[in-house]
């Protein structure tokens, strides 16, 4: 930042740099970052809630499936993503926003996973037998008792997931996405400060606004949760 | 009723539960399922609705082998109350009673009004239908389990330890609701509890099963306590068996003595003449139709007898109180008198130690 600061030759902060092309163009690339995200956020859920049903449901698929993850999981996020893009035939798929989606569903689904896994192990024992004694079907059980008492787990899950693919997006700008990210890439090509800065300040507002309103999501599906603590 | 025949459940890991159990739960009938922790009480009561199934023998309910039953449609015909009461956190009082007949497809106004009317059964404040179980009371839970288990009027009921998570004073009093409740409704009930006393309590009759759930006594409460069938069941029954007996036994089994009876308005010679005529040196002072005013010494008598002036009696037992109440009320008494009461104040008569020793030398001369 400080090499980059001293070559650069325009001053900073540079409000000139919000004319409207750039308010466009960071328009789109907030399009670009948010549908990246919520794609992969979205096949990541489509994926890993069946999984995850079929790990609690038949427990044979328990272990393999978590340690499966849980050694994917301790890889290093951005060296994960490098290496899907290394190991996948980019060829084939391109470079295009699908090869970028693949690689970070690929990553939404290990913490999804994991968290849909734990929000299902967290339902209590007696809850889930009351369930079935009154009459509940295993397939109206899981729906109205077992996932809404997952939910505030799964939700955690959600959110760490938005929050990293968000920052992970950034890394796709090597393939030619990235949201916000290519302002990085850009901005150092042209040794542009304020590019760069806006970039970081984009990305940590977008995922803070995302945060909050998955917190605001989590409170209101969960009124049974909020007050948790309170009486008793 | 339901009828086990010779059944037996043994786990997958080879531990036997329940072996070669015959038990017959008569219509109307609350059996209680007593004995020491693991011997397999819950398995037997779960094998009923088929949360557990047999490996051996057959199950019945009013005919039906439960094996040829659907047992999701058997579950919902079974009113179950879990050992951990196991309230849905994420639903309302009212949503956690309207469970089942939300599942058997009542309409909206009837779920309504049956929930409303549950609430008011099981003794719960009005306030708690919209609250959350985690807003409730250890007992308020308790009712509320209860409650649910019995929505939609099943005639069966399975009760694992419903009142175990609460203190014993409220144990005792939601005992004591679900046996006036039992009057009025009278379910089939298999009970399941360790607690012995709360077996002679509640239960119609008493299996009691020892480890590896083997029956040793099915009896009526008052059976088993005068005649344990064998060493298990006596040591089970543990210490002060005589007492436990007496606690099955109401007070108007015992007739009680009239006693030196005088109305308020008597003039104090004759009140006097009460008293000598049974050797007593006090009197007990009644109003019109029998009202418990007190009692007074023979020497400070007013005249006419005063009702104002007459002292309280500390120990007063009613007709339906058992005779463990009274006796304790007689210990504590100084004079060895308790004043039988009904409806709060309408003077019975007297229970001495006499007639209570007198009653027991009785009953137990019966019984051998
Ligand atoms: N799923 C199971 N697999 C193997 N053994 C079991 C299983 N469930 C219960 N058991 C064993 O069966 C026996 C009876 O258990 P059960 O739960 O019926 O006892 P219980 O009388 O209800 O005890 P408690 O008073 O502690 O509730 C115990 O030895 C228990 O360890
Ligand atoms: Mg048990």
């Amino acid at each position: 930042m400080s090499t980059l600061l001293a070559q650069s030759g325009r001053p900073f902060p540079d409000w000139a740099w919000f004319d409207e092309r750039n308010v466009d163009r960071l328009r789109d690339l907030f399009v670009e970052h948010v549908q990246l995200t919520g794609l992969a956020l979205l096949f990541g859920l489509l994926i890993a809630i069946p999984l995850a049903v079929a790990a609690v449901r038949w427990r044979r698929l328990y272990s393999p499936l978590l340690n499966l993850t849980g050694v994917l999981f301790t890889i290093p996020s951005a060296a994960l993503i490098i290496a899907v893009f290394a190991f996948l035939p980019v060829q084939t798929f391109g470079l295009k926003p699908r090869t970028s989606v693949l690689a970070l569903t690929i990553y939404t689904l290990l913490i999804l996973f994991r968290n849909t896994v734990a929000g299902l192990d967290s339902v209590p024992r007696d809850v889930t037998e009351a369930a079935t004694a009154m009459g509940f079907r295993p397939s109206r059980r899981l729906l109205r008792v077992e996932f809404p008492l997952a939910l505030p787990v799964i939700i955690a899950g959600i959110r760490i997931a938005a929050v990293t693919t968000l920052g992970l997006v950034t890394v796709t700008a090597f393939i030619g996405q990235g949201g916000f990210g290519q302002l990085f890439i850009t901005g150092f090509q042209r040794q542009y400060t304020m590019e760069v800065a806006v970039g970081v300040v984009a990305s940590v507002l977008l995922a803070v606004l995302v945060d909050l309103l998955l917190v605001w999501a989590e409170r209101a599906l969960t009124p049974w949760s909020q007050s948790r603590g309170g009486a008793t | 009723m339901i009828t086990f025949d010779a059944v037996r459940k043994q786990y997958p890991d080879g531990t036997v539960a329940v072996d070669d159990l015959d038990l017959q739960v008569e219509e109307g009938d609350v059996v209680v399922l007593v004995g020491p922790s693991g011997c397999g009480k819950t398995t037997t009561m779960r094998m009923v609705n088929r949360m557990i199934e047999p490996t051996g023998g057959t199950i019945t309910v009013d005919g039906t082998d439960i094996m040829s039953t659907d047992p999701v449609k058997l579950r919902r015909d079974i009113g179950y109350v879990i050992q951990q009461i196991g309230l849905f956190p994420h639903r309302t009082t009212a949503e956690n009673i309207a469970t089942v007949p939300e599942l058997v497809g009542w309409d909206r106004s009837r779920i309504r009004e049956r929930v409303a009317e549950l609430i008011d059964t099981v003794g719960l404040p009005d306030g708690v239908a919209d609250r959350y179980p985690h807003q409730l009371s250890g007992g308020q839970r308790q009712r509320v389990g209860v409650a649910r288990a019995l929505a939609t009027d099943p005639p069966v009921m399975l009760m694992d330890e419903p009142f175990g998570a609460v203190d014993p004073i409220v144990r005792g009093r939601l005992q004591d609701e679900f046996l006036r409740l039992q009057a009025e409704v009278h379910k089939t009930i298999v009970f399941v509890t360790h607690d012995i006393d709360e077996a002679i309590k509640m239960g119609d009759r008493i299996a009691i099963l020892s480890e590896g759930g083997v029956l040793q006594q099915y009896e009526t409460p008052a059976s088993i306590l005068a005649h344990p069938a064998n060493a298990f069941v006596e040591d089970f029954l543990g210490e002060e068996r005589g007492l436990k007996r007496l606690s099955l036994i109401p007070v108007k089994e015992v007739t009680a003595d009239r006693g030196p009876v005088v109305t308020v308005g008597t003039n104090a010679t004759d009140a006097r003449e009460v008293a000598r005529s049974q050797g007593a040196d006090w009197v007990v002072i009644v109003g019109d139709d029998d009202t418990l005013r007190g009692w007074s010494w023979t020497d400070e008598l007013a005249d006419p007898v005063d009702g104002d002036a007459a002292k309280p009696f500390v120990t007063q037992v009613e007709a339906q109180d058992s005779l463990r109440t009274a006796l304790d009320a007689l210990v504590s008494s100084w004079t060895g008198v308790a004043v039988r009461v009904s409806g709060g104040d309408r003077y019975e008569g007297l229970l001495t130690r006499e007639l209570l020793t007198a009653e027991l030398h009785d009953d137990a001369r019966a019984r051998l």
